[in-house]
């Protein structure tokens, strides 16, 4: 990637006229009565960095390997370079796949894997070696090419796996959960090298992970799964920031949901009753809603302010009593229970030491936050 | 603690000693002894009541006679050879006959399998003499098969198979084709199907990712079912006895007959240590085999 192309944000999914180097039209698949994939349509770019996150069983895998080859739809059409892949046998395909069980040739060396795909290419025989070596250079893998999987460690398998994959250069490559077997340390600077070698080589990756935060580390944009279905698609700032309902603000980190009804104030301003006894909640949103409609409101714990005495400033303040207080070291998060019943997460810093925190249990403490904290959510 | 250890290995050691090594020694010192017209038919015995003097007296009667009797008549030399023949042939054909069986069985939908593997041992639960039998009923001139050829006019003459070497073929093949397919059934069994889409996703079409990724790693498989078949088959008797004809010759068939028929004791002894010294070279190579394919899998 060269610098020019850096400094300008990488956003090919909001440029007119662009195409798309992968684009499912109306795509299902069914296994016997179940449905795994439900009417999906969507498109990935050239050099994107693209995750599809959800829980297991929501059809990521199998949106995967449909790609790969390995699946077929059942309806719809999916398109690699404007062409149709569904007559193209997987081993003609130019994509690779990234097992999640890494699903190396156990017979076979390190350096015997890497050059498995480019033997069965036409790259002729003298330039093979060098593709090779070139590869375990890029994965970093020293001198093991010679040792076969079962000497060497987890994550080193994991990087021949990937050193496998890309050996073809492929346009388009695909990775199954590719770090969920690694230790969590491991994982977190796997992620880094996965997104260094990705912008080197300019390949568009397409990942599937249930892992939120590898999600949210390595790609350009993420696809939330659900029950067969893509439920949003956007970069992890707006998926986070700005989720489009309820189901993908309560997938993706940890949310407070307050049902009320909605009542217009201003043309972007509603006012939210909720409890009974409570003050009602004002909030920012663009959506046009109407007065009455039930919605959900969502709001990050740590877009909470917490305080002893009500703030005189703050639009939205609510009281409650410190129910629970959970210490993860950096930060802490307070469960506050509210005389309606309700109980609502707040986040805090530990910027000092635990023997001089402020709060402890039962102390009575104000919520408040401003009314462009939290998302107006109608689905 | 030491000692329960110990009794604990005594037990199965004891075991080998009395019913394996004693009665190896016996045959082997009965190869070393002369045949005699006697009950038991050979000389010289061993008895303690002589004292020491008995004893060196015993050991300088042994000689090395009856092995140079078989290295001299060479019925005994091709007789080995034959069997290592046939033995060669049939395993070769089991592997050729149960590869495809095992390769099928290990594909089949998984609630199939126990039924397979059931129709494969269920043969075992009648007695294999009958089973050899029924197979004579099968190959003779008026048996099943001929019947069955020149009824579809294929033949007009019925064919002699019962009592020819095609017949022992037919035979061994049958009896162990279930040796051959579940060592191999068990390795193909264990195979990782994402190994078979990697080979796939990295360009092999379906028989180059057979050959370069399903064989090898069904060696092993194949390598155990080769010596469970190569090295019962060096010795079988019955099949040759009951299937084979005049110009079938194999070294089982002699030693029944030097035992029964002879009734020399020393020189079947002298066949059946040296057919014993053949058959080790073979077990020591599948144990080998064996070693290395747990030192792979730690």
């Amino acid at each position: 990637m060269s610098e020019t192309d850096k400094t300008t944000c990488f956003e090919p999914w909001n440029e007119v006229g662009k195409k798309p180097l992968i684009e499912f039209r109306g795509v299902s698949k069914k296994f016997g009565a179940l449905t795994a994939i439900d009417n999906v349509s969507f498109s990935i770019y050239e050099r994107e960095f693209f995750a599809l996150l959800g829980p297991s069983g929501c059809g990521k895998t199998t949106l995967m390997r449909m790609l790969g080859g390995f699946e077929t739809p059942s309806q719809g059409q999916i398109f690699i370079d404007g062409k149709d892949i569904s007559t193209i046998p997987a081993n003609q395909r130019s994509v690779n796949m990234m097992f999640q069980s890494y699903a190396l040739f156990p017979h076979l060396t390190v350096a015997d894997n890497i050059a498995f795909g480019l033997k069965r290419s036409d790259m002729p025989k003298s330039e093979i070696a060098g593709r090779v070596d070139e590869m375990i250079k890029l994965v970093q893998l020293g001198n093991l090419g010679g040792r076969k999987p079962h000497q060497i460690s987890g994550g080193q398998r994991q990087r021949v796996a990937l050193a496998r994959s890309l050996a073809k250069a492929p346009k388009l490559l695909l990775l199954d959960e590719p770090l969920g077997a690694l230790d969590k340390k491991l994982r977190q600077e796997t992620q880094f090298e996965l997104v260094d070698i990705q912008e080197k080589l300019g390949t568009t990756f397409v990942i599937v992970t249930h892992d939120q935060e590898e999600a949210m580390t390595v790609s350009s944009r993420i696809g939330i799964m659900d029950q067969g279905k893509l439920i949003q698609i956007d970069t992890p700032d707006r998926i986070y920031e700005a989720p489009t309902s309820v189901r993908v603000a309560d997938f993706i980190g940890d949310v407070n949901l307050i049902e009320g009804n909605a009542t217009t104030t201003a043309n972007d301003k509603i006012t939210i009753d909720w409890a009974e006894g409570q003050p009602a909640l004002t909030a920012q949103t663009t959506a046009n809603i109407k007065d009455g409609t039930k919605i959900t409101f969502a709001i990050r714990p740590e877009k909470i302010a917490m305080s002893a005495k009500r703030p005189d400033d703050a639009l939205n303040a609510i009281e409650g009593h410190i129910h629970d207080i959970a210490y993860l070291g950096n930060i802490s998060i307070y469960k506050i229970r509210l005389a309606s019943g309700h109980m609502i997460k707040a986040q805090a810093a530990n910027t000092r030491r635990l023997s001089r925190r402020n709060y402890t249990w039962e102390d009575k403490v104000w919520l408040s936050w401003t009314e462009t904290a939290g998302i107006v959510l109608t689905k | 603690m030491n000692f329960r250890k110990y009794l604990l290995i005594l037990i199965p050691y004891s075991w080998l000693l009395l019913l394996f090594l004693v009665p190896f020694i016996i045959v082997v010192k009965m190869s070393l002894s002369d045949t005699e017209m006697a009950i038991p038919p050979y000389y010289p015995y061993f008895t303690l009541s002589e004292g020491w003097q008995g004893i060196v007296n015993f050991f300088s009667e042994l000689d090395f006679e009856n092995y140079i009797f078989l290295a001299e008549d060479n019925l005994y030399w091709k007789a080995y050879l034959s069997s290592l023949k046939i033995a060669l042939i049939s395993t070769f054909f089991t592997l050729l006959i149960g590869y495809p069986i095992a390769y099928g069985m290990a594909n089949a939908q998984p609630e199939w399998r126990p039924t397979l593997m059931m129709i494969i041992i269920l043969p075992f639960w009648t007695s294999f003499l009958i089973r050899i039998y029924s197979w004579m009923g099968i190959l003779s001139q008026e048996g099943f098969l001929n019947q069955f050829l020149l009824w579809i006019g294929i033949i007009d003459q019925p064919l002699t198979i019962l009592n020819t070497n095609v017949a022992v073929y037919i035979g061994i093949v049958y009896t162990y084709l279930p040796f051959m397919i579940l060592p191999i059934y068990a390795s193909l069994e264990k195979l990782d199907i994402s190994l078979l889409e990697a080979a796939i996703d990295l360009g092999c079409n379906r028989s180059q990712s057979f050959w370069l990724i399903t064989m090898p790693l069904s060696k092993a498989g194949v390598i155990a079912g080769c010596f469970l078949v190569f090295i019962p088959v060096l010795g079988e008797f019955v099949i040759p006895d009951l299937l084979g004809g005049a110009d079938t010759l194999m070294i089982g068939t002699i030693l029944w007959q030097e035992f029964f028929a002879n009734r020399d004791w020393p020189v079947a002894s002298a066949v059946a240590v040296v057919l014993l010294l053949l058959l080790m070279i073979p077990i020591i190579l599948f144990q080998r085999s064996e070693q290395k394919q747990r030192e792979a899998e730690q």
